[in-house]
């Protein structure tokens, strides 16, 4: 399989390790990656403050740069929402019956990382070793946009090693919500305290989430109350190997 | 229909409640205590999904027909014996019930929980004219002698509790007893008392509508508490206000709204009071019966095809207590009779962008809401789209300071990078060297202008030297 990464403006520039780890976990399981450069951002904050206009070519741009792919592939559980979920809108609101047929025949192609592995690879195993207590939250548009279900949780405790602890009001939002947080800032970190709040009663060291613009927001608070604990994207995790025997003593 | 104008935006007065201690540990149990019950009683239905959509569907062909429903109503509530009055808007509709009350001489009705009259602040306008409007539901009646608003559409007290209302009880119900304690029981009977004589010396009582049924002309009610069916059946004169789009097109579509209320709202099977009335029947219950059709911009919400689907609401408040933003901020912040994500939509298109456009924005956009709503109202859908209004309309109406306004310069700037390679691969090249004089330690701490709001609870990685796609074109 041949798979175009769609890494999103927000990992590329701020978190290119959770691209390199996707690079690395899809190559190790033998699917062949590609990275067209054409690829921008998808437009999701544009799209969601109320900017629709400005969201048009964005759109364009993405289905020029993916349109010769077999699978785009994602480690952003929102922008393939936004791609999947509001593209075909978007493309009506342009007026451009061609840019709608596009969008129509590409949108179905556009993965997140975890239905790639789980539904099309058909791994849950992706022989990963991550000797850590973790908890993981599962991000609003993934749960509820894309309808992720436990895939993630399956790939994670198929991890050697690892120790997956529950996490209490699991599904309730941390509050991010893109401009929300700005907009909307007391009530965002209202949110995200109560989130940071379950977070540390697991007594996890890690929190894991399939997006990093949640984690971001998790791990900006985690960070400021420096609360000893760490947030992580999933890929990250599942990119780590078990040393080789001889290499070393393990952390 | 509120005094929004005078309101402050969503994030104002949602600093203020955030602040409320007494606030977030009553709502945040309530809440939390409602929702699981929820949960329970939605999955001991196999067809939950099927109810759901049929309940959408019905909802999609009435607000499509709503003129030949509304029509087939007048007549079947004519041939029965009510008497129907068209109301444009929240003036027209209080005047008419003030006329009505008037002509009967009466200075003191009895009122059964009502939300649409809640929205055209009825009581006040009775008030003016010298008639006391006694609410009669407990929670509504607690509001009322505390000079409150409700801060929810089915538990209007939901923030207060029960020292507060025994506090209160104490202080304005005579028939309150000094050593009254907090008791549910004891609280309620009190409430008992006081209503007893209200409801057997008034001549006039007044309701909401939950279904208006176009076939027979039938009217319901639906309630846990008993008061509504006293209001509906004792007095001898009846008034019922009722929006437009509360209709059902024949008697059998009850039994779909009739499993998807309870469960919903209150977590019960079957509410517990179901009264249902068509026209009036001689010795049995009012002797006049007037239906009010309210109106109040619900027609222009008709006109906005994807806005309009908020006219399926069956006032049910299941996505209240399901929305992180509400259990948090209370009711009181959206400033608005209609609170919480269903709010958030319907005020801005009742009220108006200039009143209500903080509101669209009061959502993370979380998808909880949509999640549970029992007629599949697609909120964050309608969000966005009301969003993209106000945006629209801060363009227009803002004359040059709302063109230039700093987030809209800053979203068509970036619109503009993301829309070019090398203006884009410029722009992250320029971050990671401008943002040098805010990186202290290997995070950012303070941020500077709007975004402000997100260093004053977080911190920021710095952008790292390497993008992903500097990596990539190393690497191959």
């Amino acid at each position: 399989m041949r798979a175009s990464l769609f890494i999103t403006c927000f990992n590329d520039t701020m978190f290119p390790r959770t691209g390199q780890a996707v690079v690395e976990i899809l190559e190790r399981l033998g699917v062949e990656v590609d990275f067209p450069l054409e690829q921008t951002c998808c437009g999701q904050m544009h799209f969601n403050t109320g900017y629709a206009k400005e969201t048009i070519p964005l759109v364009r741009r993405f289905v020029r740069a993916f349109s010769d792919s077999e699978v785009v592939v994602s480690p952003s559980a929102s922008c393939v929402a936004m791609v999947r979920d509001h593209y075909g809108q978007v493309a009506e609101l342009s007026g451009d019956a061609s840019l709608a047929r596009e969008v129509e025949s590409l949108t179905p192609r556009v993965l997140e990382l975890t239905e790639l592995l789980v539904d099309e690879l058909g791994v849950e195993d992706v022989g990963a070793f991550f000797p850590r207590r973790v908890t993981y939250h599962p991000t609003c548009h993934g749960l509820r946009m894309l309808k992720l279900g436990d895939r993630p949780l399956r790939l994670l405790r198929a991890v050697r090693g690892i120790e997956v602890l529950e996490l209490e009001e699991a599904t309730e939002c941390c509050g991010f919500g893109g401009t929300f947080a700005v907009k909307n800032a007391d009530t965002s970190i209202a949110m995200l305290t109560d989130k940071v709040r379950t977070i540390l009663d697991t007594g996890a060291e890690v929190c894991v989430a399939a997006d990093n613009s949640c984690l971001m927001h998790i791990g900006g608070a985690l960070s400021r109350q420096r609360a000893g604990v760490r947030a992580m994207h999933l890929a990250e995790i599942l990119a780590q190997t078990e040393p080789a025997p001889g290499a070393g003593s393990t952390a | 229909m509120t005094d929004a104008a005078k309101h402050p935006s969503f994030p104002e007065a949602a600093r203020t409640a955030l602040a409320d201690t007494q606030l977030r540990h009553n709502l945040g149990h309530a809440t939390r205590t409602i929702r699981a019950k929820r949960a329970v009683v939605v999955s001991e239905l196999d067809d939950w999904e099927q109810l759901r959509e049929a309940g959408r569907a019905l909802k999609e062909r009435i607000v499509r027909h709503l003129d030949d429903y509304l029509i087939g109503l007048e007549e079947a509530v004519t041939r029965a014996g009510g008497t129907i009055h068209w109301a444009r808007d929240a003036d027209e509709c209080n005047r008419i019930v003030g006329d009505i009350i008037a002509a009967h001489g009466a200075d003191e009705v009895v009122k059964a929980k009502s939300l649409t009259t809640e929205e055209i602040k009825l009581n006040e306008a009775l008030l003016e004219r010298g008639i006391k409007a006694w609410e009669t539901d407990l929670a509504q009646l607690i509001i009322q002698l505390s000079d409150d608003m409700p801060s929810h559409i089915l538990v209007p007290a939901i923030h207060k509790n029960r020292e507060q209302i025994r506090e209160l009880f104490v202080r304005t119900l005579e028939e309150a007893a000094d050593d009254l304690s907090d008791d549910p029981r004891e609280l309620a009977e009190t409430a008992r008392r006081h209503l007893r004589r209200l409801f057997l010396e008034s001549k006039v009582g007044i309701s909401g509508v939950n279904f208006a049924v176009a076939e027979t002309g039938t009217v319901s009610v639906v309630e846990s508490e008993g008061n509504g069916r006293m209001c509906t059946t004792l007095p001898e004169v009846l008034i019922s206000v009722m929006g437009i789009e509360k209709i059902v097109p024949s008697w059998q579509d009850l039994e779909v709204y009739l499993q998807l209320l309870p469960r919903s709202s209150t977590a019960e099977r079957m509410n517990p009071y179901t009264s249902l009335w068509t026209g009036v029947r001689e010795g049995d219950g009012p002797q006049e019966f007037h239906l009010v059709l309210l109106d109040n911009g619900r027609t222009d919400v008709l006109a906005d095809t994807v806005g309009r689907q908020a006219l399926n609401c069956i006032r049910c408040s299941a996505c209240l207590n399901v929305c992180p933003v509400y259990e948090r901020t209370g009711g009181h912040a959206y400033g608005s009779t209609y609170p919480g994500p269903i709010g958030a939509i319907l005020t801005p298109m009742l009220s108006g962008l200039d009143e209500a456009g903080s509101l669209p924005y009061a959502s993370s956009l979380c998808g909880a809401c949509y999640e549970v709503c029992p007629v599949k109202i697609n909120i964050p859908e309608v969000l966005v789209h009301l969003r993209r209004k106000v945006v629209e309309h801060e363009r227009q109406a803002g004359g040059l300071a709302g063109r230039v306004a700093p987030e809209r310069l800053a979203m068509q700037t970036m619109a503009r990078v993301f829309a070019d390679r090398r203006l884009y691969e410029a722009a992250q090249r320029t971050g990671r060297l401008a943002q040098w004089p805010l990186v202290r330690r290997g995070k950012i701490e303070r941020l500077p202008g709007p975004l402000a709001g997100w260093s004053s609870a977080r911190d920021l990685p710095p952008v790292p030297r390497q993008s992903f796609r500097d990596w990539w074109r190393q690497r191959s």
